[in-house]
């Protein structure tokens, strides 16, 4: 099991600011290991962002996103005390969901 | 009207030079700027709180009866007060040392073993998580390294010695690269450790986060990088002379502000 995301909503006004922080290898598939043998590919593919079980992003990605990735994104319409979920699956098919509520 | 043309071909070329001039040290500081929200030291923050309130080992014990220096489970201030003086080991202990005490005693595993395991595997793994953890209960905190004991003195006057020891192909020593203001490798800030470099910088900036290579870095494993880049052997894990000179940058940085965990570049 993958560890826990890192996530933050606030709402000002209409505007709510959520930012997630992810932990995840984000291996390439283009790096070598010291004896010489590439190291497979592992990368998160698809993000799924959900306010109170709504579908409001969708996200895919790719190897060129960075180790423990950072994602923030604007949403409109929240109020405190609404349930921001996100989850990822990664290319070997892990997933991860976690939950946070709009301050 | 020739006049005007020509202070505004002037101020056309100085421009794009002044903008130069800005970009080389702001541009990174802009950069940090913008990782900083979404710091991922966090996440080792995260499994660092974890790993202390739960059983784990021979003992299957929490480190919860760690003693920091500021008593048993005493978490929050104690970074700021680490290298110091503990009476049940007679020693000067950094915080890595000291958590390696612990998990000895409490928990039952063995600390030489875990001193011999390189950075990054096993339970130096965890040791990342504790020490993020740990640094960021006393985050905004200022430096107060306590210098009442007689091995404190001894072991500060140790890390001095350390820090202007030169040798190596390249006859270098710490003061070498941090003896001196305004010097940088390649774009990065080298703050002088000899005196109290300010708020978050040097000794108050780790452990951290290494956006390049993903990794979360402890005093411990900064140093050993700083042996390597001096060409040095590389120094024990927790070994007397890095505890020295930790005691030496510490205590030069009394009054200075820990931002750990931070983010580097």
């Amino acid at each position: 099991m993958a560890d826990p995301m890192r996530i933050r909503a606030q709402a000002a006004g209409d505007k709510t600011t959520v930012r997630v922080l992810m932990a995840h290898e984000m291996e390439t598939g283009q790096r070598k290991d010291a004896a010489g043998k590439t190291i497979p590919a592992w990368f998160i593919q698809e993000v799924t962002a959900q306010l109170n079980g709504k579908t409001v992003l969708t996200a895919q990605w790719g190897p060129s996103v960075a180790k423990n990735p950072f994602l923030q994104f604007n949403l409109k319409g929240a109020k405190a005390g609404d349930k921001i979920g996100i989850s990822w699956v990664d290319n070997k098919g892990d997933k991860r969901s976690d939950e946070a509520t709009v301050s | 009207m020739r006049h005007t043309l020509i202070i505004a071909a002037a101020v056309v070329l100085a421009g794009p030079a002044l903008a130069q001039q800005k970009s080389a040290a702001d541009g990174i500081a802009e950069y940090r700027a913008m990782l900083a929200d979404g710091n991922p030291a966090e996440l080792f923050e995260a499994k660092g709180e974890d790993l202390w309130k739960k059983k784990r080992g021979p003992k299957n014990a929490s480190m919860e009866q760690c003693d920091l220096g500021k008593g048993q489970g005493v978490v929050k201030g104690a970074f700021v007060e680490l290298p110091r003086y503990f009476a049940d080991t007679a020693k000067v202990q950094d915080l890595e040392s000291r958590l390696l005490t612990c998990m000895e005693r409490l928990q039952g595993f063995d600390a030489a073993a875990i001193a011999k395991t390189p950075f990054g595997k096993g339970e130096q793994l965890s040791m990342e998580g504790l020490t993020a953890w740990i640094s960021a209960e006393s985050r905004g905190l200022k430096f107060n390294l306590p210098q009442a004991h007689a091995d404190e003195r001894k072991t500060y006057e140790l890390g001095k010695r350390a820090f202007f020891y030169r040798g190596g192909p390249y006859d270098f020593s710490c003061a070498s690269c941090h003896g001196q203001p305004d010097k940088r490798i390649r774009l990065q800030d080298l703050p002088e450790l000899t005196r109290n470099p300010g708020n978050g910088v040097g000794f108050a900036a780790w452990p951290a986060y290494r956006v390049s290579s993903g990794e979360m870095w402890s005093m411990q494993r900064r140093l050993n990088d700083c042996y390597r880049q001096q060409r040095f052997p590389y120094p024990g894990y927790v070994s007397d002379v890095t505890i020295a000179l930790g005691v030496y940058m510490g205590v030069n940085a009394q009054g200075a502000e820990s931002i750990a965990p931070a983010l580097k570049r």
